[in-house]
């Protein structure tokens, strides 16, 4: 058994805990994008885009984001494609967020009242006009805790790209309890870290939705 | 009440108008002409059209067959450009005044004329704060709507439609969702614009205030416009049945 001081294992374990959070912000903001995105096809094109993107939404809700991590880093090398598990993590996460969070800002646009929608298009204002300049921001309102919500799962979630060899915190604390044979308090501190990085968020969550409800 | 010009050429004109919800036909063929300045009251029982109708005027409702033109300019769904042109000749107040809750009451008022008409901040402002004075808020710039009355949301509303200076006012039962003390105050602007000129078409539930302001009644039952005739002859002496039986129903 290697000697391995409390210091040594606190400073492998937040050096680890960068990737996790790099991690996390890929798949926040590529998530963030492509859900955007999506969201705004489904607007715009309610027949077409509904269907192609409720399909895409079926599809990444419906399957274990294990396998979604496993079928990028292993589905890809079969084509000839070979990737990092970098590359295939940011996939698999970002495809996987995008999922949640365009359906998740979808039910927040039906959440704004129908009337919101005819008066400004009774104002000849255009669609993108009434997006960004009505229902978007009272949409905003509405989704600011469910998006926080996912955020913190997804940070969590980031703990399964270990299985495809990425070193991330969870990775990397597994490699020190079996290497110094104090599992409890390796994980303790693993779990810590993890709290260390969500509770922030849903503390800043909580914040914005108070203020978002003044400024209203 | 003010004068309006029959001669000249309507502002509105339905020609043929149909309107179907699955197999329930709501519109089934109306003809109506709106002339300059002209004020119409829409009334009938609920379920007889007259929403649907207004609503159809600036495209919030698709129609089946017929035409409708604003101003001269046919409606037209599916032109996006068309329909912005179109509405920007026609403004809608609602029952449930719809004002944006997240915008005082003077940017509800200035936010269409800056993105349509592309007028700048400052002209914007001051229109809208002209026109906050026009319903009696000229105190209420900053005032966001939770911190209004429902008869001053609605007098918001209506400064929200003027701002875009339409041909046609539409207003949509606008007095049915407010407390009874505050429905005087919206009426009372509402007849000033009728005063001032302004071309209207109101479905209402207010039939002394429809008698006063209106030049005609058009009094609509099951998808037809049924009697049609200035507000005397209407109220007073009905000629079918079916309007007697609206108008006692409603007098008790």
């Amino acid at each position: 058994m290697v000697d391995f001081p409390i210091q040594d294992i606190l400073r492998h374990l937040l050096l680890a805990a960068r990737w996790t959070i790099v991690l996390s912000l890929i798949a926040f903001a590529g998530g963030g994008l492509v859900g955007l995105a999506l969201l705004v096809a489904r607007i715009a094109r309610p027949r077409l885009g509904g269907w192609l993107v409720g399909g895409y939404v079926q599809l990444f809700q419906g399957t274990p984001l294990l396998m979604q991590l496993f079928l990028a880093y292993f589905g890809l090398g079969l084509f000839g494609i070979k990737v990092s598990a970098w590359v295939a993590a940011g996939l698999a996460l970002t495809l996987y967020s995008s999922a949640f969070l365009t359906e998740i800002w979808r039910g927040c646009i039906n959440a704004v009242p129908r009337g919101q929608w005819e008066a400004s298009a009774s104002l000849a204002l255009s669609l993108p006009e009434q997006l960004r300049w009505v229902i978007g921001p009272q949409a905003l309102r509405i989704a600011v805790p469910p998006t926080a919500g996912f955020m913190v799962q997804l940070i969590k979630g980031t703990a399964l790209a270990s299985v495809i060899g990425f070193v991330e915190l969870t990775r990397t604390g597994s490699m020190i309890a079996n290497a110094t044979f104090r599992p409890f308090l390796v994980y303790s501190l693993v779990a810590l870290m993890y709290f260390a990085l969500c509770w922030p968020l849903s503390a800043w969550s909580r914040r914005l939705e108070r203020n978002l409800n003044v400024a209203r | 009440m003010s004068h309006a010009d029959p001669s000249a050429a309507p502002v509105v004109r339905i020609t043929g108008l149909r309107k179907r919800f699955g197999e329930n036909e709501v519109l089934k063929g109306i003809d109506l002409q709106v002339a300059p300045g002209e004020v119409i009251a829409i009334i009938g029982r609920s379920g007889s059209g007259k929403s649907t109708l207004l609503r159809c005027i600036n495209g919030l409702e698709t129609f089946d067959s017929g035409s409708l033109a604003v101003g001269g300019q046919p409606l037209a769904h599916g032109d996006a450009k068309a329909m912005r042109a179109l509405r920007q000749q026609v403004g809608m107040v609602f029952q449930s005044f719809n004002l944006f809750p997240h915008l005082s009451a003077g940017r509800n008022v200035m936010l269409a004329p800056t993105l349509v008409k592309k007028l700048p901040h400052d002209a914007a402002q001051a229109l809208a704060q002209e026109l906050l004075v026009r319903v009696g808020l000229g105190e209420k710039f900053d005032a966001m709507p939770d911190q209004l009355s429902g008869g001053q949301q609605q007098r918001v509303a209506i400064a929200r439609a003027l701002a875009m200076a339409p041909a046609v006012l539409l207003c949509d039962e606008i007095t049915s969702a407010l407390d009874p003390e505050l429905v005087g105050e919206v009426l009372r602007v509402v007849e000033s614009l009728a005063a001032q000129g302004m071309t209207m078409m109101m479905v209402t539930h207010e039939m002394a205030f429809a008698r006063k302001v209106s030049h005609r009644i058009v009094f609509m039952h099951a998808g037809r416009i049924h009697e049609i005739g200035p507000a005397q002859s209407l109220f007073d002496n009905p000629s079918t049945p079916e309007l007697k039986q609206f108008l006692s129903a409603i007098d008790r």
